[in-house]
């Protein structure tokens, strides 16, 4: 899903490859064959996923932050507990996408190292700070709406375990963004005040949920390949265009206005075209500065090292019980 | 009598509430993300025992009170939840110690609740008790890896163990509301389930190689709304938006 | 700091349908216990299982993508283990 920084070129391409063997490969992602961890893969392709997958998995990972902010003041009961849920799957979404991704030779411990030293990118919309509970219905609307876009042609992605990870995803999804919308629907609803918060909520989410689609096709030199070996199957630019699409008159039917003042409705092509994205402030953020970057890592961090002895008491554990039990199998003999 | 009961509901739902408060603090914090996982799950059974119970006292109560109003807009002396439930997270170890005893205790408690002459606690009961189930079964696992694992966890095993056991005499304490609604067949009679509480604990801390410490002094004042310093900060938190913005739907 | 690796299970579980345990992803954990717990939070979350199984990823045995004609293709030419392969008059009804 977050797919954003994706589009980095891979220098690094390595020794040429049995062209027989790229063609057989090429023909199998055509036919929509599926990709299986031990097939023969070009080494392109494998680092493409490796990066893509683990790159999502982060996001989902981090993305339990902005909104774990709001657990613990959640204004209901029965918004805890929907929150609690849902920031839960988020961890279960990293879950799976790890796995997947460890289907491709890279363990947990170096994923989890790649995002903790900074050398992995993560979806930039985390960085981004939840002030007000409003914040969180917009999330679920447009960052797990974004997702969903995003998400959905993943399904069929010719890489089978990522694939088989995003059809679990979006089974869960849909909860996330209809608690969301839903939340904002009784806000709106409820008072003035209330409704100037979701308005404020919009305004700040709502040109960072259109950078999470990534870079203009134009600028998205990657993209092609990714298209050929079906691991896309939209463009950023159609995939964002789509979300406007969808996203336009669900903020009109709250009551609120979409902040860009160049948003609209073309009636020939029966899309709403929207204003210039900043792209600096998408690439600022991308590469480390955003208002909650720090903040971030630094949480992200703590937790890794707080957990630490938690690992290595456990691991110590199983070598003790497996030791114990050949003495005592030694013993007996 | 009607009081006794929605004093009686409303001490089991703050307990759960506050747990639940205390294990979602967790959330994007634990020690891997499996057990982030984990701990949420445990975090959501809590809070849904905690929404039975209030709704149910809130009808006992017959006020007009709902889940929401009895979470959010008592004030800390108001509050009758155990002291053990509100001990800030700690280390993972605090965490697990406090899981262990409450759960331990817990488990036999819904037990003998789904016993009830109240049909609705017993039903509430029913539930809850395969939740604690699970609840002790994870905490016991983890307390035995901890005690058993490294020198380290070891110690910080023991040491949560210890800081958190004169916690556990409160969850023994029977007062008059207990008193009345036991020799009604409403309550349970914690003293009938020490024993076992006990025997849990026992087994657990064997296999971690920890050491239970001696009953002695006990913490006291949870139930009667004399709280730790910290629950003040637990509450601030909780409440804050129904405090904010009085009166408004969410 | 490079940590030591906590090992890899995979899940299958056994839906409330009836069907044979399915897989159904995979979680790390240090031992037995810990994965079968880790699989019950993970993936049981929605009323999804009745019964869970974890194998140590490790001791799964798979077959060689590359021997995948040998041992896949001779089958393809057996159509007569189909049972629309024999042909059985409408009148005698269903069979
Ligand atoms: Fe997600
Ligand atoms: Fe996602
Ligand atoms: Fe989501």
């Amino acid at each position: 899903m977050y797919t954003q920084a994706l589009n980095a070129r891979d220098t690094e391409a390595g020794a040429v490859e049995d062209a027989d063997r790229v063609a057989a490969f090429q023909a199998r992602v055509d036919a929509e064959e599926k990709i299986e961890p031990n097939d023969w893969m070009p080494e392109g392709y494998r680092k493409t996923l490796v990066r893509q997958i683990s790159q999502h998995a982060h996001s989902e990972i981090v993305g339990m932050l902005p909104e774990g902010n709001w657990i613990s003041r959640a204004p209901t009961l029965k918004r805890k507990a929907a929150l609690l849920a849902k920031v839960q799957d988020e961890g279960g979404h990293g879950l799976y996408l790890y796995s997947a991704a460890e289907t491709l030779g890279v363990s947990r411990e170096e994923l989890t190292e790649q995002l903790l030293s900074g050398k992995a990118k993560y979806s930039s919309i985390f960085n981004y700070p939840t002030l007000t509970w409003a914040d969180i219905g917009a999330i679920g609307w447009l960052v797990d709406g974004a997702a969903i876009m995003n998400q959905i042609p993943l399904c069929r992605c010719s890489f089978g375990p990522y694939s088989r990870a995003m059809i679990r995803v979006c089974k869960e999804e849909s909860f996330h963004q209809r608690q969301g919308y839903e939340l904002l629907l009784e806000m709106v609803r409820s008072s003035e005040e209330q409704k100037e918060m979701v308005q404020d909520a919009l305004n700040r989410w709502w040109w960072p949920s259109l950078m999470m689609f990534g870079p203009s096709d134009t600028d998205s030199q990657h993209s092609a390949q990714s298209m050929a070996w079906k691991i896309k199957r939209f463009t950023n630019d159609e995939l964002r265009q789509k979300f406007v699409d969808a996203t336009v008159p669900q903020a009109h039917y709250l009551g609120l206005t979409i902040p860009d003042d160049k948003l609209s409705f073309n009636e020939a092509t029966g899309h709403w075209e929207f204003g210039e994205i900043d792209w600096d402030e998408f690439m600022r953020v991308i590469a480390g500065n955003g208002p909650c970057n720090r903040e971030r890592l630094a949480a992200r961090k703590k937790a890794h090292a707080d957990g630490a002895w938690v690992r290595e008491a456990a691991l110590a554990y199983s070598r003790k019980r497996a030791d114990r039990r050949e003495a005592a199998r030694h013993a007996a003999e | 009598m009607t009081s006794d009961l929605f004093t009686y509901t409303l001490r089991l739902a703050d307990d759960a509430a506050i747990l639940g408060q205390r294990l979602g603090e967790w959330c994007g914090h634990a020690p891997t993300l499996e057990e982030d996982i984990g701990l949420a799950n445990v975090a959501l059974d809590h809070i849904g025992q905690a929404r039975n119970l209030y709704s149910y006292a809130g009808e006992v109560e017959g006020a007009g009170r709902d889940e929401d109003q009895l979470c959010f807009l008592r004030k800390e002396r108001e509050f009758g939840n155990c002291l053990l439930v509100e001990q800030p997270n700690g280390d993972f170890a605090q965490t697990i110690a406090r899981q262990l005893f409450f759960s331990a205790f817990m488990l036999p408690f819904w037990r003998k609740l789904t016993g009830s002459r109240d049909e609705t606690l017993a039903a509430i009961a029913a539930k809850a008790e395969k939740e604690a189930a699970y609840h002790l079964r994870h905490s016991g696992e983890w307390t035995i890896r901890l005690g058993d694992g490294t020198a380290e966890s070891r110690a910080r095993m023991q040491d949560a163990i210890d800081l958190l056991w004169p916690y556990t005499g409160e969850l023994f304490e029977v007062d008059g509301v207990v008193e009345r609604l036991v020799a009604d067949g409403i309550a349970v009679d914690p003293e009938t389930i020490r024993d076992e509480w006990h025997a849990t604990l026992r087994r657990v801390c064997d296999d971690a190689t920890l050491t239970l410490p001696p009953v002695g002094w006990m913490q006291s004042g949870g139930r009667s709304g004399r709280h730790s310093e910290s629950f003040g900060h637990l509450l601030s938190e909780m409440q804050y938006m129904q405090r904010a913005y009085p009166g408004m739907r969410w | 700091m490079t940590e030591k690796t906590t090992p890899l299970w995979e899940v299958f579980i056994r839906s409330r349908t009836g069907m044979a345990h399915r897989h159904c992803g995979s979680v790390h954990a240090a031992d037995a216990e810990m994965a079968l717990q880790a699989a019950r939070d993970v993936y049981t979350r929605r009323g999804e299982g009745l019964s869970i199984w974890v194998v140590p990823s490790s001791e799964i045995i798979a077959s060689d993508p590359a021997q995948k004609d040998e041992l896949f293709e001779p089958t393809a030419s057996k159509i007569y283990r189909h049972p629309t392969f024999y042909e059985i008059p409408e009148e005698v009804g269903n069979m």
